[in-house]
């Protein structure tokens, strides 16, 4: 029954996989433009943003146009919902990488004061944790969706380091507080990636079980 | 093919119509002509002497007025005891009685009821009425026993006229905690009364034209006067008719035709009153 | 409730006013036989006072039966049997010695296809009242105006009280049923599929009535309209037939908890509309 339906909210959940799929490569591009000084591909990646800013609109529009048409309930009704939330978590990811994409242009060809070696990591563990959610959201697996928000505190960790050695460098060095800074922000937009992909996570949550937890709370 | 297709249709549509129009009018027709028949042979004898005056020479002059009147006597005698007893067995019948096989006894019989010759309800109203009960040759007498003949008729109208009214009626009084009686007090009867209303009258019309159950019960050709109390024997249409028709040698023929006419003209009236009866309540 | 509380109570067997806390209404293992058929089998819930309770489920799951139970209006058919508890404030409605006109006056019916009587709109509000023994004029002049006032009908209706109940619209003639069973002052409002015969905007105006009613009486609808369920309901309660043809009850909960988040696998598919 309801054959329509069901291809629509098909069709709805793998439009959110695909725009999950052009963030997560979003992440890991403009981490390989910073590290390559690659400043044609971090321009590349800015005016691909504006692709992933339509597919939110895009798949908001589709949800809206569902709720009224077919008045889902239950599980479907916490899946539309839950997408309607995801894919603004998903924006402002795309939005962070944009950001790191940024700064690879404004750092341009300036000497680089330590080689990047925690950050490119933080990129992995980025993408990894969103490709899981991904994986997550698709199978509506509560374990792996808890996991991946215990996972955030490694990222969380590698951004304490990072900090504290960029400080430490800007200590010893004024010269280098303008190209510290820079790689700070970096930091900080992949932290509230990773942050954002355990949002996403609760909402898996609760399309599985129909409750709202707060998983991961800061250790502060 | 299309065109003779159509054709033959037509042909066979308007060959029924031909046959349903005839039949109505092989039905029509004859009643029409009675009634001109009747009227013109009879028409010379109405006058306002014939319909208030006594007879007069075993008959052959004067008025009908006692027949008209007893055969008035005899219908309201009729109503009187048999739409009560109607009503009341139609109610138990649709409303309490059970579907079992008491029940399917009891209408079976009903419909036996209507099909017992008159003159066997006579010979009924003969034993019971006139002897045992000892009530002699009466108006009474013979009121009970036209009521026993016409209570097949009012307890079958009364009871489908009670079970035509829409359960829907019934749940929504019961609904609001009305008791059942209340329910077909207030509710069920009003609503069925014309259909109970047009049973009555037509067993009042069919009363006024026995013969046969009168005859052995009480009716008389030649009485003194009107009659004074229901113990009194009377006189009555039907039997009029059927003793100056036949047994009264010398009767002027249109004297015949006028007691035929007014005794048709009583019982047309009815049934126009019940037709008036049935129009007023689809129309609300 | 003990054999004091009976005998203390009114002659109808039912106590004078409402002493047990939460449930108005109450089964308990109720089974319902049309002759050899069980036609409701093992239900148990509990209805709160003054709360809005939806029936919901596929057609022929029982539910308009298992609504007549609280009225006793399964009474009228000759081979309807009743086992296990059916509770009215706390006593048994079954059991011998209850007065059942008594009982639905307190529980009042509002049936699918609008049934208004064929006397005048006034005639059919006061009919009630008057049957119960009301004679006085202006004693039932305020009562027919306050029942179709609370009818939502008193308005449109006040100019016109000695027309015939059948010459107004078919949603005006529901909330005229609506009326007619306020006016013999209930405590339980039973509706068996009120809007199903109405069109959109009627339906919206007697769901609002409902919500209104439900702070004063308590209410007991059942629907085949999982959305108006959904809109009007405080508790909904999903039947279904099981391989017998027999109704059971497959899961009873808050309105917002049922369609948002089941229990039951079979009310997730029938609510979603996977089945029905």
């Amino acid at each position: 029954m309801r054959k329509n339906y069901e291809r629509s909210l098909r069709a709805l959940q793998d439009e959110v996989l695909v725009m999950g799929s052009m963030v997560e490569k979003s992440i890991l591009r403009s981490m390989e433009a910073l590290k390559n000084r690659d400043l044609e591909l971090a321009r590349q990646i800015i005016a691909e943003d504006s692709a992933i800013n339509q597919k939110r609109f895009d798949i908001e529009e589709q949800c809206v146009e569902l709720i009224a048409t077919q008045q889902p309930m239950a599980g479907d009704l916490r899946v539309i919902i839950a997408i309607l939330n995801m894919v603004v978590d998903l924006e402002r990811i795309g939005d962070h990488a944009e950001g790191v994409a940024k700064i690879a242009i404004m750092i341009g060809d300036e000497p680089p004061i330590k080689p990047l070696i925690d950050l490119p990591r933080m990129a992995e563990k980025a993408s990894q944790m969103l490709r899981e959610a991904l994986d997550a959201f698709m199978r509506r697996d509560v374990v792996l969706a808890k996991k991946i928000c215990d996972d955030d505190e490694e990222v969380d960790n590698l951004y304490n380091q990072v900090f504290r050695e960029l400080l430490l460098i800007m200590a010893e060095n004024p010269r280098t507080i303008g190209r510290a800074t820079r790689l700070i922000w970096v930091a900080h937009n992949l932290e509230r990636s990773a942050d954002r992909i355990t949002n996403i996570c609760e909402r898996v949550v609760f399309i599985a079980t129909g409750h709202m937890e707060d998983i991961g709370a800061s250790k502060y | 093919m299309a065109g003779s297709n159509i054709k033959s249709r037509y042909l066979t549509q308007k060959t029924a119509m031909v046959l349903l129009v005839t039949a109505t009018l092989l039905v029509v027709v004859p009643i029409i002509l009675i009634i001109i028949y009747m009227i013109a042979n009879g028409y010379s004898a109405l006058s306002w002497d014939f319909l208030t005056q006594p007879p007069a020479q075993a008959g052959k002059a004067g008025g009908i007025l006692p027949a008209i009147i007893g055969t008035i006597y005899l219908m309201l005698g009729t109503i009187i005891f048999a739409l009560p007893v109607g009503v009341t067995a139609g109610i138990y019948l649709s409303e309490y009685a059970r579907n079992n096989w008491v029940t399917r006894l009891v209408n079976m019989a009903i419909i036996n009821l209507a099909g017992v010759p008159s003159i066997v309800f006579g010979l009924f109203g003969l034993g019971v009425f006139v002897m045992t009960l000892n009530l002699g040759m009466s108006l009474i007498a013979a009121s009970l026993t036209l009521a026993a003949q016409a209570l097949a008729m009012t307890i079958t109208t009364s009871r489908e006229a009670i079970t035509a009214v829409p359960k829907e009626y019934r749940e929504g009084s019961l609904a609001i905690g009305v008791s059942r009686w209340q329910t077909i007090r207030y509710v069920v009867l009003p609503q069925a009364s014309p259909g109970i209303l047009t049973g009555a009258i037509l067993a009042m019309s069919r009363a006024a034209g026995e013969t046969a159950p009168i005859i052995v019960v009480g009716a008389a050709f030649l009485v003194g006067g009107l009659p004074g109390s229901p113990f009194d024997r009377f006189m009555a249409l039907p039997y009029h008719l059927y003793t100056v028709s036949a047994h009264i040698p010398g009767m002027p023929a249109d004297i015949k035709w006028g007691v035929a006419l007014v005794l048709i003209a009583m019982v047309l009236f009815f049934n126009i009153l019940v037709t008036l009866v049935r129009f007023k309540s689809r129309k609300r | 409730m003990n054999i004091a509380d009976l005998v203390n109570s009114n002659s109808a067997g039912l106590p004078a006013s409402s002493t047990t806390p939460g449930g108005k209404l109450r089964l308990e293992g109720v089974n319902l036989y049309y002759g050899s058929f069980r036609a409701v089998k093992d239900i148990s819930l509990d209805i709160a006072t003054c709360s809005i309770t939806a029936i919901i489920g596929p057609s022929g799951c029982g539910k308009s039966s298992m609504l007549r139970l609280f009225n006793r209006m399964n009474d009228l058919i000759p081979s309807a049997r009743v086992e296990g508890l059916v509770e009215f404030d706390g006593v048994d409605i079954y059991q011998p010695g209850v007065d059942v006109v008594e009982l639905r006056k307190r529980v009042g019916m509002v049936f699918q296809k609008p049934n208004p009587f064929p006397m005048s709109i006034y005639d059919n509000v006061a009919f009630g009242p008057r049957r119960h023994g009301i004679r006085n004029r202006r004693a039932l002049d305020e009562i027919v105006e306050k029942s179709l006032g609370q009818a939502a009908l008193w308005d449109e209706v006040k100019d016109k009280l000695d027309q015939s109940g059948l010459s107004i619209s078919g949603g005006q003639q529901q909330r005229l049923c609506i009326a007619r069973v306020l006016a013999v002052e209930p405590e339980v409002i039973l509706m068996d599929e009120p809007c199903s015969a109405l069109d959109p905007i009627a339906t919206l105006k007697i769901e609002d009535l409902m919500r209104t009613l439900a702070s004063t009486y308590t209410i007991v609808i059942v629907t085949h309209n999982m959305q108006q369920a959904a809109r009007v309901s405080d508790m909904t309660a999903f039947l279904m037939v099981d391989e017998d043809r027999a109704g059971t009850l497959v899961e009873y909960g808050v309105t917002s908890e049922i369609f948002t988040n089941p229990k039951n696998q079979k009310t997730e598919d029938y609510i979603t509309g996977r089945f029905g």
